[in-house]
């Protein structure tokens, strides 16, 4: 597992690094943890000419309270992010997804805005980002802008990060009292979800008054299940109630077939595994 | 040997930490990858992507203009010396068996054949420098499925005309072992109970965690090469047979090599394209496998369908068992891929009393990666397919599984006991260890509790599996394995060398790849000779310093190979006693050995045995006209096999509404005979489990009609961690085997062979009051899923096989990396 030669540069601020992707155009890689792009390399599915390394970019690295928002720098390893105390309180589906990523080794490596900017749709993180309306800060050569994360992810393993820019943090309005839950589904446990769903809730007196949910791997980008969090609304927090709201679950999603399941099938388990993931978020 | 019949047992039964482990744990050890020569070159190979196709020209210009590149190298280049790959094991005499060269001439049979190398000064160029070389082929329609090639419809190697290689047959009445078995089947038809059921093994890939690797240098006297393998000897004499090479001109080592499971029981295309490039080259060469090619282009295992018919009177007694196996052996018939199946002949008929018998076994050439040993080898797909149908015949009788087991299987009381299939059970209690099993599970109670989950309409359902098995392992008589034209004996040899400061060494012809030999060796030693564990060294693995051995596999290694080191100690021992008696002045006849002492009856006098090694040494007081040596080599054919027995007992808990399947609890109780040491014992169980398992519920090597591995690597290849398992509980009952000295049976195998069934009678038994009685393997959420909807709607809907990419890399991704933060679109 050799990867084509490539040139290699780390630099230390940002600036730096939007310079060398300036330079090398759609010739160059941004790599992150790594925990993604050293498997395309070495199973040489890519061989770019220049892989910029943030990871000694300090500014890129680490987790904010901005009074309403938390904000998680791009290059903040999952690790960091589940040993932070604000995240945990204010954003417990964030923390409940990221301790369901891979296994320790790859939490200690991989990094959240590697994550989403990879896009698998079967991710854990992009889920969790969507249902929280995360609002994701890219800088490129014309400065920078902030994207929802309902339009940052725009197809399979496709972006709103343009060439030459870079995902730096992502803000994330908190949640504060909100109930999580995210219910993965998986053959084996460090395995890519067949599966999955990110939920959270707000509820007075035992009815809805808020939720969001999102599913991961049910279509070419994370999804929002907007049918079941419209339902949800105003229903008591009840097995028979949340059963109906999450039956559809599914709506309007185009989930891929493959080795682990058929498309009916995975509607069939966001149908399940919505119901579940309410309810526990509900109780949480 | 009677002179060590009364010292006392120290060793022999402790967990003794594996003396190894530290070299092997810590990195410490070199495997063959960390090897480096001086002036030593790197391979690389480029592999077909095809299935099946015919190469019309291959261009290395480029590549061998590439920087760092000594030499590009086709299969004419090397055609007159690149040797075979050699089937050892034709299961018939007008067995069709395709030419496996190592490197392709013209015809590529399987995704991932050899078409070319490169040999370059760097692992990274020869890797790049691949890359160039232009290979154009002919694509050919490619045979992929089981049963369309068996109708021969495609052929896998056209010039062939056939892709049924062998049919390879036992019938107990034509053997006089048992009775006939359609009379048998007749009889039930017409008043009994008659099953029939067919099984699916799914093609397995062995995965072991040292990738393959070998590093040849031919610039000494002899051509050295090392090796990831488990079978040194064998390499060697295939190397001297077919290319040509005197064998006192092949040195073939073994170093540590991580991990086999029947993987390494292989003499692979690229050892011997390594050999023909160094040899070309003149230099040491090395070449070590990606994980990708190890996935494509090591062996794989099991892929067979499994046809059975029992039959039984209506009490649940069983009157037959007719068994039909189409086989997929892949594109070639490898070292002994068309035996591996026949060695289930014997034990489908497993512990239970059949009157008739017989096993039939068609295998079938088709356009995939070669099949052979793969833990447990042939036993384990024999055991499922038993074990699976036995729990059949109980719900048709309606009683516990266990119960149908009881009224069926051999009484401790009735051994030794000859099988229907011919074979000489020497040693068991299949009551002892069923009892003690659900003791450990209990049995009763969660029995009792997936009565109240039935009833309650849990949408977790729970199941209990059940799985009496044996097997026989300990490879093998070589009278045996000559009756079944296999190329090569069973026995095994070592020696022990006494050294002048009473160190002992010890040589096995064994090659251990993670099993612990080191350890178990020295303990045997230890206590048979009286010396102190850690004053005994255990060497192997390199045909200059054992130059006899059969190697490591088919739980072979305690058996023949421990037999073999007792016997050499025991002549230690008696070569020794002479020099005793000299040295005593004393009567032989009245010595005796106790605790690694000669000691004179009656008297006080006594000496070490390592005082006789230094007296040897000297030889200045040898007694005259004996050779000054206490030095001592056995070689031990076994005259039967080993027959390791258990019951394992899984609970398996089934969420009918997404059809995922977790295990509750797991028991098992294996007879083994005597163990030498516990920990080992404990570790290969366990181990064994999780293969046994995985087979059941995650793995499968997966191909699309084209014949390409779509399940390529670890993301689709689903291995599970630990993560995915639970403690077990493990026990053990002792039935002293009496094919050699210590008592001792397999259990290297043992647990792969026993789990698997296990599993799956445990999660049909969840769900067969839902009408379901078969789910094929692994049982994915999905498949299980689909069977319960099936069982509701009675609809089938296959699902297709593909693989989800999560490391696309292309332009449809632009450089949307993988673990990074930014990038363009592309």
């Amino acid at each position: 597992m050799i990867p084509a030669s490539f040139d290699y540069v780390a630099p230390t601020t940002l600036d730096e690094a939007l310079a060398a992707l300036a330079e090398h155009g759609d010739d160059a890689k941004v790599l992150g943890g790594g925990q993604s792009l050293l498997p395309v390399l070495r199973m040489r599915l890519n061989a770019p000419e220049l892989v910029v390394d943030l990871g000694r970019i300090e500014e890129l690295r680490g987790i904010r309270d901005n009074g309403d928002a938390i904000v998680i720098g791009a290059m903040t390893t999952y690790a960091d992010l589940l040993a932070d105390a604000s995240v945990g309180e204010h954003l417990s589906l964030l923390h409940k997804a990221v301790a369901e990523v891979a296994d320790e080794q790859i939490r200690h490596r991989g990094t959240v805005g590697g994550a989403v900017v990879h896009a698998d749709p079967a991710g854990d993180v992009g889920p969790a980002v969507l249902a929280l309306d995360a609002q994701m800060v890219i800088v490129g050569p014309s400065g920078r802008r902030t994207v929802a994360a309902a339009d940052f992810f725009t197809g399979l393993f496709e972006t709103a990060v343009g060439e030459g820019e870079v995902l730096v943090e992502i803000r994330l309005p908190k949640h504060t009292g909100w109930g999580a839950h995210y219910e993965k589904f998986v053959r084996v446990s460090h395995q890519w979800s067949i599966v999955a769903v990110a939920a959270t809730v707000k509820s007075d007196g035992g009815t809805f008054t808020e939720a969001k949910v999102a599913l991961a791997n049910m279509g070419s980008t994370p999804l929002r299940a907007k049918a079941t969090e419209a339902a949800l609304m105003g229903q008591p927090a009840t097995d028979d109630a949340v059963r109906a709201a999450a039956a559809s679950a599914a709506d309007g999603t185009n989930p891929p077939s493959d080795l682990n399941g058929d498309a009916d099938y995975r509607r069939h388990l966001a149908t399940v595994l919505t119901r579940r993931a309410v309810l526990a978020a509900a109780r949480s | 040997m009677t002179a060590v019949a009364d010292q006392p047992v120290v060793e022999i039964g402790s967990p003794r930490l594996r003396k190894e482990d530290e070299r092997l744990v810590t990195g410490r050890t070199r495997w063959t990858d960390n090897i480096q020569l001086p002036g030593m070159l790197h391979l690389a190979m480029v592999r077909s992507p095809f299935a099946h196709a015919r190469v019309t020209s291959i261009d290395t210009e480029a590549a061998t203009a590439a920087p760092g590149v000594v030499a590009v190298i086709t299969g004419a280049d090397i055609a007159a010396t690149q040797g075979a790959i050699a089937n050892a094991w034709p299961i018939t005499a007008d067995q069709v068996t395709p030419t496996h060269l190592p490197m392709v001439l013209e015809h590529v049979a399987c995704v991932g054949e050899i078409v070319a190398a490169v040999v370059a000064r760097s692992a990274a160029a020869a890797r790049d420098a691949a890359e160039l070389v232009d290979v154009d082929y002919e694509e050919l329609t490619a045979v992929v499925d089981l049963k369309v090639a068996a109708d021969d419809g495609v052929l896998a190697h056209p010039d062939l005309g056939t892709n049924r290689s062998a049919l390879w047959r036992l019938d107990s009445a034509e053997q006089g072992s048992g009775g006939n078995v359609e009379e048998a089947i007749a009889a039930a038809r017409a008043g009994g109970i008659l099953i029939e059921r067919e099984y699916r093994q799914q093609r397995l890939i062995p995965a072991f965690m040292e990738p393959r690797s070998t590093v040849v240098d031919p610039t000494g006297e002899q051509v050295t090469v090392w090796t990831s393998t488990q079978v040194p000897h064998i390499l060697r004499f295939l190397i001297a047979a077919t290319t040509g090479i005197p064998e006192s001109k092949v040195r073939v080592i073994a170093p540590d090599v991580g991990g086999g499971f029947g993987g390494k029981l292989q003499t692979t295309p690229e050892e011997f394209v390594t050999l023909a490039a160094a040899r070309r080259v003149r230099k040491p060469v090395k070449y070590t496998e990606t994980r990708s090619e190890s996935l494509v282009s090591g062996h794989h295992g099991r892929d067979q369908w499994q046809k059975l018919t029992l039959s039984a009177t209506k009490d649940g007694t069983v009157t037959g068992l007719k068994v039909e196996l189409l086989v997929n052996l892949g594109a070639y018939v490898a070292l002994i891929g068309g035996g591996i199946p026949v060695l289930g002949a014997w034990m489908y008929n497993s512990i239970y009393k059949f009157p008739a018998y017989q096993f039939n076994c068609q295998t079938v050439l088709t356009n995939l990666p070669w099949v052979d040993a793969y833990r447990g080898a042939g036993r384990p797909e024999a055991t499922f397919a038993i074990e699976r149908i036995m729990d059949e015949l109980a719900a048709e009788v309606g009683v516990d599984p266990l119960v149908v087991r009881e009224k069926n299987w051999i009484t401790h009381e009735e051994f030794p006991f000859t099988s229907v299939a011919g074979m000489t059970y020497d040693s068991g209690n299949y009551e002892a260890a069923t009892a003690r099993a659900k003791e450990l599970f209990g049995y009763d109670e969660l029995r009792a509790e997936q009565q109240q989950r039935r009833d309650a309409g849990d949408p977790v359902q729970l199941g209990i599996g059940v799985s009496t098995f044996t097997e026989m392992c300990g490879l093998a008589p070589s009278r045996v394995l000559g009756s079944l034209n296999y190329g090569a004996g069973g026995w095994e040899n070592a020696s022990i060398r006494m050294l002048a400061t009473g160190k002992v060494e010890v040589i096995t012809g064994t090659s251990p790849h993670g099993q612990g030999h080191e350890t178990a060796w020295s303990q045997i030693v230890a206590d048979r000779l009286g010396v102190p564990f850690e004053d005994v060294e255990v060497l192997h693995g390199d045909t200059q310093i054992s130059p006899r051995g059969l190697d490591t596999y088919g739980s072979r290694s305690l058996v023949v190979g421990g037999e073999a080191v007792v016997r050499a100690a025991d002549k230690v021992v008696e070569k020794a006693k002479v020099a005793a008696a000299h040295l005593l002045e004393a009567n032989a006849d009245d010595l005796e050995f106790t605790g690694g002492r000669f000691g004179v009856k009656g008297t006080d006098k006594g000496i070490g045995i390592a005082d006789i090694a230094t007296a040897a040494f000297t030889s200045h007081s040898w007694p005259e006209g004996v050779e000054p040596s206490i030095d001592a080599e056995a070689t031990f054919d076994p005259v039967n096999f080993s027959f390791p027995h258990g019951t394992h007992l899984c609970a398996m808990e089934v969420d009918t509404e997404t059809g995922a399947t977790t295990m509750r609890k797991y028991a098992c109780v294996d007879d083994i005979g005597q163990i030498i040491n516990p920990l080992i014992v404990e570790g290969q169980v366990h181990g064994g489990l999780v293969q046994g398992i995985a087979q059941a519920l995650w793995e499968e090597a997966v191909f699309d009609d084209n014949g390409t591995l779509v399940s390529g690597s670890f993301v689709d290849y689903t291995l599970p961690t630990t993560a995915d398992t639970i403690n077990f509980l493990t026990d053990n009952t002792t039935s002293l085997a009496t094919s050699n000295t210590l008592g001792t049976k397999g259990v290297g195998e043992a647990g792969t062979i026993a789990s698997t069934p296990a599993v799956v009678n445990a999660v049909v038994d969840a769900v067969r009051h839902l009408g379901i009685n078969d789910i094929r393997m692994p049982l994915t959420p999905e498949r299980v899923w689909r069977a319960i909807q099936d069982a509701e709607h009675g609809s089938q809907t296959p699902p297709t096989a593909q693989a989800q990419p999560h490391f696309e890399g292309d332009g449809a991704q632009g450089n949307q990396d993988s673990g990074s933060t930014g990038g363009g679109q592309a």
